[in-house]
């Protein structure tokens, strides 16, 4: 063991729970009421783009056990079946980290167009298990809308993951 | 990236099997707790309950700057139409005069009518009011999140109204926030009268903007633009709320547009109301 200081040993112990911080704030400010014309019942699927992220970036730092539970939280705020979004995260999360590899180092077109594919197979399969849950189909425009939506700010929540993931340097 | 350390490059198999197991084990979690939920196990509704009562505090602290920002969004506005907004305010208020005199006439009216056939007086209701501190945020469920609840005497099953009309009813009470049902949920039942023809009908929500009409007898028709307001059948709702307007009445599909602007639901009124129960009734009818 090396000798580091407590204050940068405490300093790296606050700085790991930043991608955790992150999904958390992603939950709770996605079920904020906006007040936003047309947008008021699909807002974009902030959570899933925490997961997608930093399971790939640092996949170390965001524990599947996290993402379960952070699901389970976003589940009871919804008022949704409980577990359902905790499946689809900790699927989207085991997505993101056996298939780091194929981000890792290349384009940011390259990193969008996965989250892209990501986002569409999610918010089917959540579609699904919802009807199936309801046993009825549900009314697809809203998932579709929500899918555009998450997708097209994808790049602006993400910069700002960047920039918390600036902090993590070092850790 | 940092090199692997002769320590990692061991123990890295090791993690990866204990995270695959980790996976594994947490899906298969997740996968119970839906059937549980569809099950309507307590322990599940425990577990919500325990949830809910954390997060709402959160929510309500957050929910504070979108207000703000709202309101100033309202008041830019506001200054923007103001001309405007003073003639028509002017203009419905003389409108509004008039209905008044119009309702006290009524009102003494039905007061001497009820006397004279001793009908029961309407149990008296009175109102909570909440600010909505969440929504649902996804796309298979419409519901909101408001600041009142146990505490508040609210319970499971009554009206939320606006001042437009019937919002939603409460399903879901913690000691300090409750979640309201939205009237266009999937899961949204709501039994109604077409006002003047006096049909009965049962409207359902579906997820998207407006709601169907269902169970309505054959012999109706109905046209756009007919008022749809609660009966108050199966003593949920109490009867006369406002609720919307027949969008579009072409065959089957019998369309309703609700009167509240979900896209700007700010604050609720939740409508306590006693409803009269079966052993007042028979009191009543004794001699």
């Amino acid at each position: 063991m090396t000798d580091v200081p407590l204050r940068i040993y405490l300093g790296r112990g606050l700085r790991a729970t930043i991608p955790g911080i992150t999904l958390l704030l992603c939950i709770f400010i996605a079920s904020v009421p906006m007040g936003l014309p047309y947008l008021s019942d699909v807002t974009p699927f902030l959570s899933l783009m925490a997961v997608y992220y930093w399971s790939i970036y640092r996949p170390d730092l965001i524990p599947v056990v996290v993402v379960f539970l952070a699901g389970l939280l976003q589940d009871v705020l919804i008022g949704g079946p409980v577990g359902l979004l905790a499946l689809v995260l900790v699927l989207v999360h085991g997505v993101g980290v056996s298939q780091r590899g194929v981000f890792l180092g290349k384009t940011f077109q390259v990193e969008w167009w996965g989250f892209g594919l990501v986002t569409v197979g999610a918010i089917l399969f959540a579609w699904a298990v919802a009807s199936i849950y309801f046993t009825t189909l549900i009314d697809s425009r809203a998932f579709v809308v929500q899918a555009l939506l998450t997708v097209a700010i994808y790049p602006l929540v993400t910069r700002l993951f960047s920039l918390a993931a600036r902090g993590l340097r070092a850790v | 990236m940092r090199p692997l350390g002769g320590v990692e490059r061991v123990a890295s198999p090791l993690r990866g099997m204990v995270q695959r197991f980790a996976f594994v084990l947490l899906i298969g979690a997740a996968l119970t707790l839906l059937v549980l939920s569809k099950t309507g196990n307590l322990g599940i509704e425990r577990m919500r309950s325990a949830i809910f009562e954390v997060a709402t505090p959160v929510l309500e602290v957050l929910s504070q700057p979108a207000v703000a920002v709202n309101q100033a969004v309202d008041e830019i506005r506001e200054l923007i139409f103001l001309r405007d907004e003073n003639m028509r305010l002017r203009e419905e208020n003389e409108r509004l005069r008039q209905w008044h005199t119009v309702a006290q006439n009524l009102e003494q009216e039905n007061a001497v009518f009820r006397s004279q056939v001793s009908v029961r007086n309407e149990p008296q209701s009175y109102f909570v009011s909440a600010r909505v501190i969440g929504d649902a945020g996804g796309p298979f469920i419409r519901t909101a999140l408001i600041n009142a609840g146990l505490k508040d005497g609210l319970v499971n099953g009554l009206a939320a109204v606006t001042s437009r009309g019937l919002a939603g009813r409460v399903i879901e009470t913690g000691r300090h926030a409750s979640r309201i049902l939205l009237l266009t949920d999937l899961n949204s039942r709501v039994p109604v009268v077409i006002e003047g023809s006096r049909y009965r009908a049962v409207l359902e929500g579906d997820n998207s903007d407006t709601m169907h009409l269902n169970f309505l007898a054959a012999a109706a028709k109905l046209s756009p633009g007919d008022k749809v307001v609660t009966s108050g059948h199966g003593g949920v709702f109490p009867p006369g709320l406002p609720v919307g307007v027949v969008s579009s009445a072409k065959g089957g599909a019998l369309r309703v547009q609700p009167f509240v602007d979900y896209d700007r639901l700010e604050f609720v009124r939740i409508i306590r109301y006693a409803f009269p129960q079966p052993d007042e009734v028979r009191k009543g009818i004794k001699p």
